[in-house]
């Protein structure tokens, strides 16, 4: 064990933390801490003689059961849902389990899907169904197995229950934590029976989370909590304009500022470390910079949109083909329009931060990042040392949306700790955050359509815009394809017997791109549905009516879509300047239909009165998060619609905290209503669906509302008002 | 320079010079890490205190002007009836997603329902606005506030 695991912490938080685990333990019946600070799963538990038959679980001979959490909780209750399929089948005490965070090592806790340690893109609980399922069932089978050794009776003989093995001739009971020693000396079996999911006690009911306790009293410690003894504090400036260098710095007034300690000047960034953020906050701003601002300077939002729109005009590479999508483009009314997106930041609440201390044989990293593995891999990359002399604590994220999915603050902040004795917390200014973020590309989409008998006859989409995947999981991008950017649109559920959908990869000047909560289908859904009510206008239906009929091979969102429109209350009728929009989408495995009711005032200003979601995602491990995450996730898709934007003159991002890039805030908030369609199938995926969701819901109502057919996000208000042609 | 301040009912002494925002010396010099950083100029409501029972942002609240008032931060206001009201009912409603803003969220609910002890919407609108929460959970913040007023 490395002496810098030990690091002990000056955090009153983290001792408050200690004390309630040891309160929850002697009470019995309360949760147990989810998460000892600072301690590792790999550490000799309390109980001694761990049983550690796989890398998710571990059992003491005092039975405590830790869970070790392959994906990082960030918001999404995974850390619960996770534990929940792991107790169900251990068949554990749920109030009895702990959880931590495991280690990086994209072998033990590599995401199935992406092939590296990755908490991203809703697949949380389908990656890990099954892995985790298995790992709980073979545990379960290798302590009945224990027990019935030492019982000398038939293991078939024997069920559990309760994090107990007992023996159903006999009656005779054993706890795991009597069976840790000798299952620790038995073979796991490789394949072990599953549950049947009728026989499910944990998975399906609406449980507490195990976070939730220290978020409410303060005690939940974040990356940006980190203290380690001797830990002093430093924020950071890069260049404004995106790849600008470091001409000069003029250093003098910052280090005469109380609590200054050292000013860091690298080739590409400067850094202030003080006693605390405020002497690196003043220090910072005391700073004189001159950057060398490259080639970047002149780019501008015009010039970002001229080339995506001037991009859009190429030919695509096919992504999906079916019938003959030309003809039945040239045949009859073709009905033709394009869709635009802009940058956006993350935001996340808890900004950037990373706390590292370098050392000549070791290097901690205390952070909250999606991508542990990767962490590790950066900082050993820039410190030059081997992977397992870097130590990487991961921590709960306050907010990720994909942002901690990049670990460009991790290599900023070991390279400027590097130049620092000890300890070093590394926190961005939330205008550092905002302008220098990987952003949510712009997209521009052109659709093309016709009609025959009420239906859609052709159909043809080309998506134009940045391949993240490309950059950051290369073998995602095949053959021209970015498997991401077309996510939702090849698997368009309607009915369409001719349809061709085309992709133009297109990298914006200077700014650079990352995943943002909602991903691909962000785009895809938000320019597919705002066109289909173009279309049901054209064909004289009802938006509802016109979709329906078009859904006969996908019955579980045709179903979706009747629950939201009868919930919903669609076609009652409404006040004028009030409208209802629908949207439907099969994203993330999950099948979902929204319907916005809203209200557009004489000044262009919308009002979201109400949101209605039917979903079915299959089966429902935790329906409570399931709802939660629709309800936030509705949430941030209608900031997006009705704020989001960054743009960018000479070289920079314009925007720089709250209260120039705007979120929805309490008071705008609408009434959400979720509803949950109970389903046996495999479980699909939640946390970004809400996201992808809100934005076309509430452009379709505010064309209904107006008549008014937005083509780009987010909303006009001049347009809107009137004061501005469509 | 050293000033005396009044966090949580205890006397701590800390040295820091006046301009200091309290949020930094609760975070950075006494290690109450619950009171979150978010934005630094107050649009947030993240670092959200309590002087003297009102909800006060710390990120703009001079150490040096504060003098003998007293400070309560989410470490502390579990202890007061309203704070472990409004802690229990984020508990039973679930709200919490990320839970970084959520301290802030406390702070501010907890303060209005010391002023307005039953409030309808508009209240919380009022009291709230100044509290982004990026995850999205005020319908619940909203049913927890009213949960929690209506408890005894």
């Amino acid at each position: 064990m490395p002496m810098t695991e030990k690091t002990t912490t000056t955090n009153e938080a983290a001792a408050l933390s200690r004390r309630m685990l040891l309160k929850a333990a002697a009470g019995g019946g309360l949760l147990l801490g989810f998460q000892v600070p600072l301690a590792r799963a790999a550490d000799a538990p309390a109980g001694g003689g761990a049983f550690a038959p796989n890398a998710f679980i571990r059992i003491d001979r005092l039975g405590q059961i830790t869970l070790i959490m392959p994906q990082v909780e960030m918001g999404q209750g995974v850390y619960t849902s996770h534990a929940m399929i792991l107790a169900e089948e251990l068949d554990a005490r749920f109030d009895r389990v702990a959880v931590d965070a495991a280690p990086p090592s994209d072998a033990l806790y590599g995401n199935p899907v992406f092939g590296v340690q990755a908490t991203g893109n809703s697949n949380s609980i389908r990656a890990f169904w099954s892995k985790l399922r298995q790992a709980g069932a073979g545990t379960r089978a290798t302590l009945v197995q224990a027990a019935a050794a030492q019982w000398n009776v038939d293991p078939a003989s024997c069920r559990t229950e309760n994090g107990e093995v007992i023996d159903a001739t006999s009656g005779q009971r054993l706890a795991y934590g009597a069976l840790s020693d000798a299952a620790a000396k038995l073979t796991p079996p490789a394949d072990p029976p599953l549950k049947p999911v009728a026989e499910f006690k944990l998975i399906g009911k609406p449980l507490k989370r195990l976070d939730t306790p220290a978020k409410v009293d303060g005690s939940a410690l974040y990356g940006i909590d980190m203290m380690p003894m001797g830990v002093k504090f430093a924020t950071l400036a890069a260049s404004p304009v995106f790849g600008g260098k470091i001409d000069h710095v003029d250093d003098s007034a910052a280090k005469s500022i109380a609590g200054v300690r050292q000013v860091v000047v690298l080739d590409d960034l400067v850094a202030v470390v003080g006693d605390h953020m405020w002497a690196a906050k003043k220090g910072l701003s005391a700073l004189a910079i001159v950057w060398h601002e490259g080639a970047n300077a002149n780019v501008d939002s015009a010039a970002v949109r001229k080339q995506i729109q001037d991009a859009s005009n190429r030919d695509g590479v096919v992504a999906k083909q079916l019938g003959d999508a030309g003809k039945a483009l040239s045949n009859g009314d073709r009905i033709e329009a394009q869709f635009e997106l802009p940058f956006l930041a993350h935001a996340p609440m808890e900004p950037m931060n990373c706390t590292v201390h370098v050392r000549p044989d070791g290097c901690d990293v205390w952070v909250g990042t999606q991508v542990c593995s990767r962490a590790q891999a950066i900082a050993a990359k820039v410190t030059g040392l081997p992977l397992e002399k870097v130590f990487v604590h991961n921590q709960i994220i306050g907010g990720g949306f994909g942002r901690r999915l990049e670990v460009d603050g991790i290599e900023k902040a070991v390279r400027i700790a590097q130049k620092v004795d000890g300890p070093l917390k590394v926190v961005w200014t939330r205008e550092e955050d905002i302008q220098h973020d990987a952003y949510r590309p712009v997209y521009y989409d052109r659709l093309e359509a016709t009609l025959k008998d009420g239906r859609i006859d052709g159909w043809k989409h080309r998506i134009t815009g940045s391949s993240v995947i490309a950059r950051w999981l290369p073998p995602g991008f095949r053959n021209g394809i970015d498997g991401d950017a077309v996510d939702s649109a090849v698997d368009i559920p309607y009915d369409i017997p001719n349809l061709r959908v085309e992709y133009v990869r297109d990298e914006p000047p200077a700014v650079p791109t990352g995943f943002w909560r909602g991903v691909g289908p962000n785009n895809n859904v938000f320019a597919i549905e705002s066109f289909v009510d173009e279309l049901a206008k054209k064909a004289g239906k009802d938006p509802v009516v016109f979709r329906r009929a078009m859904l006969s091979k996908v019955p579980r969102l045709k179903a979706a879509l009747e629950l939201a429109a009868d919930k919903s209350g669609w076609g009652n009728p409404l006040p004028a300047r009030t409208g209802r929009g629908v949207a439907v989408q099969v994203a993330f495995a999950s099948f979902i239909a929204t319907v916005a009711e809203v209200e557009v005032d004489p000044d262009g200003e919308v009002h979201v009165r109400r949101i209605t979601s039917a979903v079915d995602t299959g089966i429902a491990v935790n329906p409570d998060t399931i709802v939660a995450q629709l309800q936030g996730g509705l949430i941030f898709g209608l900031t997006a619609a009705l704020y989001g934007e960054i743009t960018i003159a000479k070289g920079r991002v314009q925007q720089n905290n709250f209260n120039d890039y705007r979120m929805l805030r309490i008071n705008q908030a609408p009434a959400i209503d979720v509803h949950l369609i109970a389903s046996g199938e495999a479980p699909g995926g939640i946390g970004e669906t809400g996201t992808t969701a809100a934005p076309p819901a509430v452009r379709n109502a505010i064309y209904a509302a107006t008549g008014i057919a937005l083509r780009r996000l987010p909303i006009d208000r001049e347009i809107l008002a009137g004061r501005k042609p469509a | 320079m050293a000033f005396s301040i009044q966090v949580n009912g205890k006397t701590r002494n800390i040295e820091a010079s006046g301009d200091t925002p309290l949020l930094w010396v609760l975070r950075d010099i006494l290690g109450l890490t619950g009171t979150k950083f978010g934005c630094g100029i107050a649009q947030c409501g993240a670092c959200t205190v309590h002087v003297d029972g009102k909800a006060v942002r710390s990120c703009l609240l001079p150490v040096g002007s504060i003098g003998n008032r007293a400070i309560t931060t989410i470490e502390g206001i579990g202890a007061t009836p309203i704070g472990a009201k409004v802690q229990k009912a984020w508990l039973d409603l679930e709200v919490v997603q990320c839970g970084y803003c959520q301290p802030g969220q406390i702070m501010s609910a907890s303060a209005l329902l010391a002023i307005t002890p039953n409030p309808d919407d508009s209240d919380i609108n009022a009291a709230m606005a100044g509290n982004i929460c990026r995850c999205g959970t005020y319908v619940r913040i909203r049913d927890a506030i009213k949960s929690a007023a209506r408890s005894t």
